[in-house]
């Protein structure tokens, strides 16, 4: 449920370290908690995103969440697919459901970000 | 149980959907109007220039036979308040006076046309002029706007007033407070008037946590908005505390006045220290909802912000009325006066109850809330163990803990038993919440009905939960796909192929 | 009148089931110092006969437009409504339906205003509509909002030509700070090179509607040109009656299409309630305000329909909605589906050729008599505006005594001498009524 080779973030998000390029998209607690999602709002190529601060929403039939950027740094790749099938954030959360990549302006943003471990302790505390 | 058909309007058996009246064609069978133009005709090119259609627009073609029965049929597919029960808290679904339907029809109000004379249109001025009257009595507030359309249009009205208000004075402030149970128009509405939103807890008795809520008031705070009794269905016992607290850093209280069909004759919001409310007349009123508007959410405000409520309002000149513009008028916040077709009805209403009757249907509203919920205490959690009043919110926590069964699937198996289902999820501070909100115009039968039917789903949601989960089964349709309706949205008719 | 069917021994039973003595006991909760202590001041209770009897006196003590020979328009206008529309909308199942939250019981309401939107994409071009707005002005600040948050830009141009009604609406909504505006002055109708000197990078949209106050058609296309290349929306208010035999706006280039839509089976009834209507692209659906129906199926695979993008609305956006708004004018949107349906498109164009037929005829025949002149030769529908040469108020008093109603006076001119009137003629109006008014006029 928690892949141990991601990062995880306070909001949901992980991340999944490429080289300097962070790939991002929300876990199975998110898209479980958001029921059948029907639309994501996501940024261009280019944007800009920073750590803590959002980049998008995400849309089920009878709620609205906002994305949270677990990083810093320009956005090279955004997950056009989900435009078409947004249900892959359903369906496969940490593969086909990715959203957006980022070129990490500073790498060392990631050591702050929770392992799996922590991450599934965090979820159980809120619950 | 049985299978039945939920609801058998004039006894005929409502049958599934079926084609739209686009897919309906009467041939050559259309009866033309074919009246002759008795004046010159011009080439319509020569009049219009190159804005001539070509194309007609794509409307339907049929017969008046096949519009009767088209609509016919749709109206067999609906739920109103004459079928049955409809228990929606906060939207006061009590039952619309037939004569009030007739009154608006009257030749002598429906064909008025809005710049005809003062003088061709005294008994609607008359008419207008007496409901301000009345909403005044009732509100304790005694200036009164009959101009808002609905009541979000009403509260966003009122807060406009009050931010001219803090214009006038020393500026128009940032913020405005509401509780954690409010209705979603409230935020929507502070934000449409350049406010932000600041939100006060409520405490364990479900009334606005005083303590918290002075932490948070300060010369920035231009208003709080308040439902009195709140969405919870309590009244708050702290009011007067609460609304002096305001007006001690300068703020001003506004009453959302969706719940006033607890309080008619019994307590004022302006006598609570409320500044300004709204009021619903399609709720407390028994205007008809007509399947989601039109209302009006007329607004009635304190002598010091009767300046500046929206032009023009109802005035007495001797004998007669007239349309006067207050002082320092916010403007005009829609064209006309008003929903007037609205404002015969809820006169209608008024009058016809007179004010021992408008606080008999309060006092019963309550009773009968109180009652239902008695009825269902150790079925349901009740998270607020307090006297109610006109409505009470349950939770399907249990059901859901011990039986995978939600307060959605307990909604959907109401309507097997021939019942609209309480609000769900709302107020968002109570769990798989269920507000309901019988009203007075139930007889004691309905609410028997209506407990037994919640009794019965509680059990057979032990019993088995499956069935439940999958309702409902006799109504019209069954439960919609409505992923797919926000996935991929079909929001006209087109034709196929 | 009495709607409590709960006898007083039942309510003894209710009061010992709850365990008060009396209903003052479940009010413990309201402070003394806030209760009402005297009865409600307003009247005893009215049998229905004697409610009605007032009722008629109120409504007679009026002289309403309907009755007269009527020539007024400027924003409410008086067509004939079909038989038919009233009796859909006195459908118990219809009117006395809540919002459509539990679709399953609602397919009534969802279906027919459903088909409302199909018949205002149809009629505008645009496309989808959504289930209703309040008013026309409502609807043409909603659009102005609405262009605000897709473009990120904050003016508004509007045309000093629309409805002072619906201008002021716009400057009440502008003082929160949501949108400032900036105005196109403009004689009779506004020009494509006034909205070139105004428009620029921080204009949202421009604002202009076709016919305008005066009853003239504005050059839409062209000013939606100097918006695009602007990198603003155009917002297009129109007739709906008009459209019936006008281009659809959606070919001027209108991004965002709104209107009044009581001119389609809703009674004019003292301005209100009317009909709010709102139509846009579909790549623009995201940020359309009010709600809308959708199509989809049930578990069992029926076409069915249901209130959708909810996401948009206040009651899951809370501070981030499109609008605040929640009731709309839902009766008033079916009453237009029905009354659409009834007269038909070939229908809904002769309502439209007559009036304008016999708008320009009449305009022709006042202009004969040289009691009014006129200033302008634009291009107009079915209303029209002329210079009186003497007192217009008092023109208009005298002649209300003959039975006629004629046409309205500009706010801005009700004591202005040689001021304008504004004509509006509907089909209701006969040649011999008009050609009566005219000889009326003659002898004044």
């Amino acid at each position: 449920m928690y892949p141990s080779d991601l990062k995880y973030h306070k909001e949901h998000e992980w991340v999944r370290v490429e080289g300097d390029v962070a790939v991002i998209g929300i876990s199975h607690f998110a898209q479980d908690q958001l029921g059948e999602v029907v639309y994501v709002d996501l940024p261009s190529e280019g944007d800009e995103v920073t750590a803590d601060e959002t980049f998008g929403e995400i849309e089920s039939v009878k709620s609205v969440s906002e994305l949270y950027s677990p990083v810093t740094g320009e956005i090279v790749e955004v997950n056009s697919a989900l435009d078409d099938a947004p249900e892959t954030v359903n369906e496969d959360p940490y593969g086909e459901g990715w959203m957006i990549k980022v070129k990490m302006a500073d790498s060392s943003e990631i050591d702050v970000l929770l392992s799996a471990e922590d991450y599934e302790a965090f979820i159980e505390d809120e619950a | 149980m049985t299978r039945r058909l939920a609801h058998t309007p004039d006894g005929a058996p409502s049958r599934g959907p079926r084609e739209t009246i686009f897919e309906l064609d009467a041939g050559d069978a259309r009866t033309a109007d074919d009246s002759a133009l008795d004046v010159p005709e011009v080439p319509l090119e020569r009049l219009l220039g190159d804005r001539v259609r070509l194309q007609p627009p794509a409307l339907p073609d049929v017969t008046e036979v096949q519009v009767a029965r088209h609509y016919a049929h749709l109206a067999s597919l609906n739920f109103g308040v004459d079928t049955g029960s409809y228990p929606l808290g906060s939207c006061t679904m009590k039952y619309n006076p037939r004569v009030s339907e007739d009154a608006c029809r009257a030749p002598g109000f429906a064909g008025l046309h809005p710049e005809q004379p003062a003088e061709t249109v005294q008994g609607a001025l008359r008419l207008m002029f007496e409901l301000q009257e009345a909403l005044a009595e009732i509100s304790g507030l005694p200036a009164v706007s009959l101009q808002p359309a609905a009541g979000a249009h009403g509260e966003l009205t009122a807060l406009m007033c009050i931010r001219a208000f803090h214009t006038h004075r020393d500026g128009p402030r940032t913020r405005v407070i509401i509780p954690d149970s409010a209705h979603g128009t409230n935020p929507a509405t502070v934000a449409m008037c350049g406010y932000s939103v600041a939100q006060v807890p409520s405490d364990e008795r479900g009334g606005v946590d005083v303590r918290a809520l002075r932490e948070v008031l300060d010369t920035d705070v231009a208003a709080l908005m308040l439902t009195n009794p709140n969405t919870l269905g309590l009244f708050d016992e702290n009011i007067a505390e609460i609304t002096s607290a305001v007006h001690e850093v300068g703020a001003l209280a506004f009453c959302d006045g969706a719940n006033l069909n607890a309080v008619m004759g019994v307590a004022r919001p302006g006598d609570m220290g409320f500044d300004a409310m709204h009021i619903n007349l399609h709720k407390t009123f028994a205007t008809p909802h007509g399947g989601g508007g039109p209302g009006a959410g007329p607004v009635c405000v304190t002598a010091e912000l009767a300046e500046y409520l929206p032009r023009p309002v109802v005035s007495r000149k001797g004998e007669g009325y007239v349309l006067t513009d207050p002082n320092r008028s916010i403007g005009r916040v829609r064209s006309f006066f008003g929903n007037f077709g609205v404002h015969v009805r809820a006169y209608a209403y008024i009058m016809g109850l007179g004010g021992v009757g408008l606080r008999e249907a309060s006092e019963q509203a309550v009773l009968s809330a109180n009652y239902l919920k008695s009825r269902l205490y150790g079925v349901y959690d009740v998270p607020y163990d307090r006297t109610c009043m006109h409505e009470f919110v349950l939770s399907g926590s249990r059901q859901k803990r011990e039986n995978g069964v939600r307060t959605l699937d307990i909604a959907k198996r109401l309507l097997d038993h021939g019942m609209h289902p309480p609000t769900v999820y709302f107020p968002l501070i109570v769990e798989e919440a269920l507000m309901v909100e019988p009203t007075e115009t139930e007889s004691l039968e309905d609410l028997d009905r209506l407990a037994e039917a919640l009794i019965a789903i509680a059990a057979e949601a032990e019993r088995d939960p499956e069935t439940v989960r999958h309702a409902p089964y006799t109504t019209p349709v069954r439960r919609l796909d409505e992923a797919r309706a926000a996935r991929d949205p079909v929001l006209r008719w087109r034709p196929r192929g | 009148m009495r709607f409590v069917s709960i006898t007083g021994a039942q309510q003894e039973l209710m009061l010992r089931a709850v365990g008060a003595n009396s209903v003052e006991n479940l009010y413990a909760d309201v402070p003394d110092a806030v209760r009402l202590c005297r009865p409600l001041r307003l009247g005893d209770p009215m049998s229905e006969m004697q409610l009605v009897a007032h009722l008629d006196g109120l409504s007679r003590a009026n002289m309403p437009a309907t009755g007269l020979i009527s020539f007024a328009g400027a924003g409410c206008y008086d067509h004939y409504i079909p038989a038919i529309v009233d009796d859909v909308l006195r459908k118990p199942h219809f009117f006395t339906a809540y919002t459509p939250y539990q679709p399953e019981v609602s397919q009534g309401t969802l279906q027919a205003v459903f088909e409302y939107q199909t018949m205002i994409c149809e009629l505008t071009g645009m496309d989808v509509s959504n289930a209703s707005l309040y008013d026309g002005a409502t609807a043409f600040v909603e659009a102005a909002l609405m262009a605000c948050r897709i473009t990120k830009r904050r003016t508004v141009a509007v045309a000093g030509t629309v409805h002072p009604e619906w201008r002021e609406t716009l400057e009440t909504y502008a003082a929160s700070g949501l949108y400032e505006l900036e105005y196109v002055g403009g004689d009779g109708v506004t020009r494509p090179e006034d909205w070139r000197r105004v428009v620029g990078e921080e204009t949202a949209a421009v604002l202009v509607a076709t016919p305008n106050y005066w009853g003239n058609l504005e050059e839409a296309d062209e000013i939606a040109v100097v918006a695009h290349a602007a990198g603003a929306l155009a917002v297009i208010a129109v007739s709906p009656i008009l459209l019936g035999i006008m281009e659809p706006p959606s070919s001027a280039g209108a991004d965002i299409v709104v209107g009044e839509g009581q001119p389609l089976g809703s009674p004019m009834s003292f301005g209100g309630p009317g009909l709010g209507f709102l139509a846009c692209e579909m790549r623009h659906v995201r940020h359309m305000p009010g709600r809308v129906v959708g199509e989809t199926v049930d578990t069992d695979g029926n076409r069915a329909y249901v209130l959708t993008l909810s996401t948009r609305e206040q009651h899951i956006r809370r501070e981030k909605a499109t609008s605040n708004i929640c009731s709309n004018h839902s009766l008033n949107a079916v009453a237009a589906a029905v009354y659409l349906s009834s007269v038909g498109s070939d229908g809904l164009a002769r309502v439209a050729r007559s009036s304008v037929q016999k708008a320009h005829y009449m305009r022709e025949r006042l202009l004969e008599t040289r009691k009014f002149e006129t200033e302008w030769n634009h291009p107009f529908g079915h209303e029209f505006a002329l210079r009186y040469e003497g007192d217009a108020t008092a023109m208009r008093a005298e002649l209300l005594t003959r039975g006629y109603l004629a046409g309205v006076i500009p706010p801005d001119e009700q004591s202005a001498a040689r001021g304008r009137v504004i004509f509006a003629v509907t089909e209701k109006r006969t040649r011999a009524e008009i050609d009566a008014f005219v000889d009326e006029v003659r002898t004044l």
